[in-house]
């Protein structure tokens, strides 16, 4: 007895969204939500100002970088504060302050990148193996994840870089190694999921072959979510390569420029000269907040749950 | 439930020994001699000779897994290179200082976080919702030692409102039985001591219960709001049931259980923020102990501890992932 | 109220404070001039319930029919006094008991919530709170609104979920709501509006997530229970099958207004305006000639013209007329209804639903 109306159209009964009126793609839609989000704007500002920064140094400042020329001027008891040749003033082995932190930022962003790139590449490859193939490969690369995430993250770099010595290297492949359990989960927990879609099981259905499935269709469709771990990595990443170094791994050359080895410097001399904590305090944590700030903004709007 | 709870456990085990085994296997697998490698810029031939007979690097590699597995069974995890002591020993010493800071800065966290996530929540789009969002995005982006080291100059040496570094003033003479200084202070009624080690406390605690803070507030937040919208809030409310009960048993029972799940994740903050805390401030745990040993290049030590870590990790995940199956019925069923 | 469906005893009428008199004029509620207006400044408003004025006497039974979207579920919301506060504007007056709740602190209304006004929901899956026995569920309205203590309030569930045919009661009260089928929610859902005898119940699409051979059930229940408590009740739904059964009035609602308003059997016998009778033509009847072309109404619901410039179905509609686009049509007083429309289908049309 019971009858219904005709679904007339829109089942939902209310006006589409503004993507789907447009017939916008998940990118296209995520670019416009990302223009319009102000924490986002704030964001892509920071970070761009870092990279620029960071990439330009040189061409920044006039002095060279770990350079203590200045020793002489430095007291035990005081530190310099800026003046006409020096914008911030000096630190505590002597050299420009305001070189120090710019370098500084050219050492977390590569450091930074690199790690997060070891991880991106290592952990995707894993996941891609682990979702592809499934069976006995599966579950070794999930124990070896597994071993990996049962220490945290920080100290499980920390004992990997502090085995490989005294180099720059240290720290980039232990955070690089600590970050690829992440990516590895990510990507075959959205092959696993994917593989059970509808439109999967419809590609095979049509006789498209594995590989091309894989490549063509469900990696881009992990593509987002991976873009928007990474940004979020590369923000732990910088604070990481901060705290190693405040730990006194990594290279052991004490002048140069790298944020958390300032402000181990800094410490002594606090109460002379708090700029020498402070900035490279605030630097760190304003970078990584760009980076937060950005893959947060990027993450939402690349949800399909907000597109209406 | 009980097979649950084995199954995890057993479940372990294995990663346990995975863990030992990569721990044993990194130093040796990397080219060239292990020791020169360890030491760094700082080989000398005397120093290379010490590493190899501590380690046994001179040994065929199967002889030094052996004697590693036989040592590990016989609860003999060496002793550090540096101090001598025993491994075993020394975190035992020092694990409940550790403990105690941990356990104050969770607590620090979860009391101050709540609420305030609940708040905004609630209050959303207004000025204290704002005021908390930028505030615990913030909390999550300031490093744990750059927070310690503002809180220690600014706080102790500068003002001097608080004490400095250690666990209690050395001039105290307080009996120590657990070695939970705050906790042997109530029990010995030496009332002095226990508030002196809680002035000391307070500013390692704040710093590093920060992070886990924000963290708190912004998932609580998310949840809340989240569960504001659900159907059965409305049916609650179509009941005419007073705010209070709403929020009591129908919004918070059910917001909460996110949250819950992530402390679990806390603790392995707690665990890496322990380590750079305390080196700030001097206090005496297995952070700090932990930092001496990095820089003293003391592999048994770093070995043996971060095992103890990964166990006590493991163990904090179960203890949460049974709690959260007693209080969420969906899960218990199965 | 029949003495036999009061198990324990408990004289509704004694409790309730001085809510016993209708409204003047002899109406149990009255909405008049109902406004409800969605959006934040800055983006666009979206008015989902337009102006929109209707009665309900004690006892009857009022249907309220429309497809997704005609502002029907928020009527029902903004009398209950459901709707969020933020982002919204209500407009007008509902009137019960000779006053206008919409104005009433959240205090006052809650009192009013659940005992004297009461609603169903849609969706019994998601309308539970998960991690809370279901006996707490239905106790904690008689805690609230009789103050009882919890073993009193524990008998009483039990014998409510009794009435609305949930076997073994008592032992169900410790269950939680994923271990319940969906029509065991819905009727637990029932229960819960019913607990306190209110004297109107909206029933807001109740049937419709349930499944077909568990809806006939619910349906019979409800008629069954507003019956025995001599409720009024409020029928949303945009299924004209439930309507024709359960239904005394009929009021149909387009993109937020009354279009036509009229007892069931004129309604049905006569369906006057436009969309009223696209609604009934669309259903597939038994007795129609093989092959016949079923005779959806043309357009989807997103083609709409704002009344402010004309009549809002006009779009869609088999009868528009110039005017139809160029002025709003007004709720007029036909006699054995209230319509709004400029053109409104003739008592000869062909093709009309015949009476159900």
């Amino acid at each position: 007895m019971t009858t219904t109306l005709p679904a007339s159209g829109n089942p939902q009964g209310f006006v589409a969204g503004p993507d789907e009126e447009k017939g916008l793609s998940l990118w296209k839609g995520a670019w416009h939500r990302l223009r319009r989000n102000p924490s986002a704007i704030a964001g892509a500002l920071i970070v761009l100002a870092f990279v620029v920064i960071a990439l330009a140094a040189p061409l920044l400042t006039q002095y060279e970088p770990g350079s203590a020329e200045w020793s002489g001027e430095v007291t035990p008891t005081t530190v310099p504060g800026p003046d006409g040749d020096h914008l911030l003033g000096l630190d505590r082995f002597g050299s420009d302050l305001y070189t120090q932190l710019l370098f500084g930022a050219r050492q977390s962003l590569v450091y930074g990148v690199v790690s997060t790139a070891i991880g991106l590449t290592a952990g995707t490859l894993l996941g891609i193996l682990a979702g592809g193939f499934g069976g006995w490969v599966d579950t070794v690369v999930m124990r070896l994840v597994d071993i990996m995430l049962s220490v945290p993250s920080l100290l499980l770099a920390v004992s990997i870089a502090a085995v490989l010595g005294q180099n720059a290297y240290a720290i980039m492949i232990a955070i690089g190694a600590a970050q690829v359990p992440i990516f590895a989960r990510l990507l075959r927990g959205s092959m696993l999921s994917q593989s059970r879609s509808d439109y999967v099981l419809a590609a095979n259905a049509l006789g498209i072959r594995r590989p091309r499935i894989v490549f063509g269709h469900v990696l881009p469709n992990a593509l987002g979510p991976t873009i928007v771990q990474a940004t979020l990595n590369l923000a732990t990443a910088i604070i990481e390569v901060a705290a190693l170094s405040f730990l006194g791994l990594g290279e052991s050359d004490p002048a140069i420029a790298e944020w958390g080895r300032m402000l181990v410097a800094a410490q002594d001399r606090f109460d002379a000269a708090p700029q020498l904590a402070l900035l490279p305090g605030a630097c760190i944590a304003i970078t990584a907040l760009g980076f937060t700030l950005f893959g947060e903004a990027l993450r939402e709007a690349l949800d399909p749950r907000t597109r209406r | 439930m009980l097979r649950f709870v084995l199954r995890r456990l057993a479940l372990i085990v294995p990663v346990l020994v995975g863990l030992s085994i990569l721990l044993f296997a990194w130093v040796r697998a990397l080219p060239g001699d292990p020791a020169r490698s360890l030491l760094g810029q700082r080989a000398t031939p005397e120093g290379i000779a010490r590493i190899n007979e501590a380690y046994g690097f001179d040994e065929p590699i199967i002889t030094q897994y052996f004697l590693y597995v036989k040592a590990l069974l016989t609860g003999d995890f060496g002793a550090s290179i540096n101090t001598g002591q025993p491994v075993l020993e020394s975190f035992v010493e020092k694990f409940p200082a550790t403990l105690e800071l941990g356990f104050s800065a969770l607590l620090l966290a979860v009391v101050v976080g709540l609420p305030m996530g609940y708040l905004a929540a609630t209050h959303q789009g207004r000025f204290l919702d704002t005021f908390v969002v930028s505030g615990s995005l913030l909390g999550v982006v300031t490093p744990v030692f750059f927070l310690a080291i503002l809180l220690k100059l600014v706080f102790a040496d500068w003002l001097g409102w608080l004490p400095t570094s250690l666990r209690q003033d050395a001039r105290m003479d307080a009996t120590h039985i657990t070695n939970f200084y705050l906790l042997d202070g109530l029990l010995t009624r030496e009332w002095d001591a226990a508030f002196d080690a809680l002035l000391h406390l307070i500013l390692p605690a704040i710093a590093l219960g920060t992070i886990p803070l924000a963290i708190i507030v912004r998932i609580t937040r998310a949840s809340v709001s989240e569960v504001l919208n659900e159907d059965y809030v409305r049916t609650a409310e179509s009941k005419g049931l007073s705010r209070q009960t709403v929020s009591r048993r129908h919004v918070l029972r059910n917001a909460l259980l996110p949250v819950t799940t992530t402390i679990g994740l806390q603790a392995g903050l707690l665990f890496s923020g322990a380590v750079l805390t305390e080196t700030v401030f001097a206090f005496n745990g297995i952070g700090q102990y932990l930092f001496e040993a990095i820089g003293g290049r003391d592999y048994p030590v770093l070995q043996g501890y971060i095992l103890f870590i990964a166990l006590i990790y493991a163990l904090i995940n179960l203890t949460v992932d049974v709690g959260y199956g007693v209080i969420d019925p969906r899960v218990r069923v199965s | 109220m029949s003495a036999e469906s009061m198990s324990s005893g408990y004289t509704p009428n004694a409790r309730r404070t001085g809510i016993d008199t209708p409204n003047v004029g002899g109406s149990l509620l009255s909405v008049r001039d109902l406004s409800v207006t969605f959006g934040v400044r800055g983006q666009r408003k979206v008015r989902a319930v337009d102006a929109v004025s209707f009665e309900i006497r004690p006892g009857e039974h009022l249907g309220l029919v429309g497809e997704s979207g005609s502002g029907k579920s928020v009527t029902a919301l903004a009398i209950m006094g459901l709707l969020p506060r933020r982002a919204v504007t209500t407009d007008g007056e509902v009137v019960y008991n000779n006053e206008n709740i919409l104005r009433w602190s959240p205090q006052k209304a809650s009192a009013l919530r659940g005992r004297d006004i009461a609603m169903v929901f849609q969706d019994p899956m998601t309308s539970l709170n998960p991690v809370v026995p279901v006996g707490t569920q239905v106790g904690e309205i008689f805690q609230r609104h009789f103050r009882v203590n919890k073993a009193e309030s524990r008998n009483r569930s039990g014998d409510l979920l009794a009435k609305v045919g949930i076997p073994d009661p008592k032992r169900r009260l410790k269950d939680y709501p994923h271990q319940l089928s969906g029509g065991m929610r819905q009727r637990m859902l029932i229960a819960m509006a019913l607990a306190c005898e209110p004297r109107l119940l909206i029933a807001d699409e109740p049937t419709t997530a349930l499944d077909v051979t568990i809806q006939a059930q619910i349906l019979e229940l409800l008629k069954e229970l507003v019956a025995d408590t001599g409720a009024a009740l409020l029928m949303i739904t945009h299924d004209l099958g439930v309507v024709a059964g359960l239904c005394d009035r009929v009021n149909v609602m387009y993109s937020g207004r009354i279009v036509e308003s009229a007892t069931r059997g004129a309604l049905f016998a006569e369906p006057r305006h436009p969309y009223t009778g696209g609604l009934l033509e669309s259903i597939p009847r038994l007795d129609s000639p093989r092959g016949a072309p079923l005779r959806p109404i043309p357009g989807s619901p997103t083609q709409v013209l704002p009344w402010a410039q004309g009549c809002a179905f006009a779009p869609r509609c088999r009868n528009v007329l110039d005017v139809c686009r160029e002025s709003t049509p007004t709720l007029d007083d036909h006699g054995d209804r209230e319509l709004r429309c400029h053109n409104p289908l003739s008592a000869d049309e062909p093709a009309k639903a015949g009476s159900p």
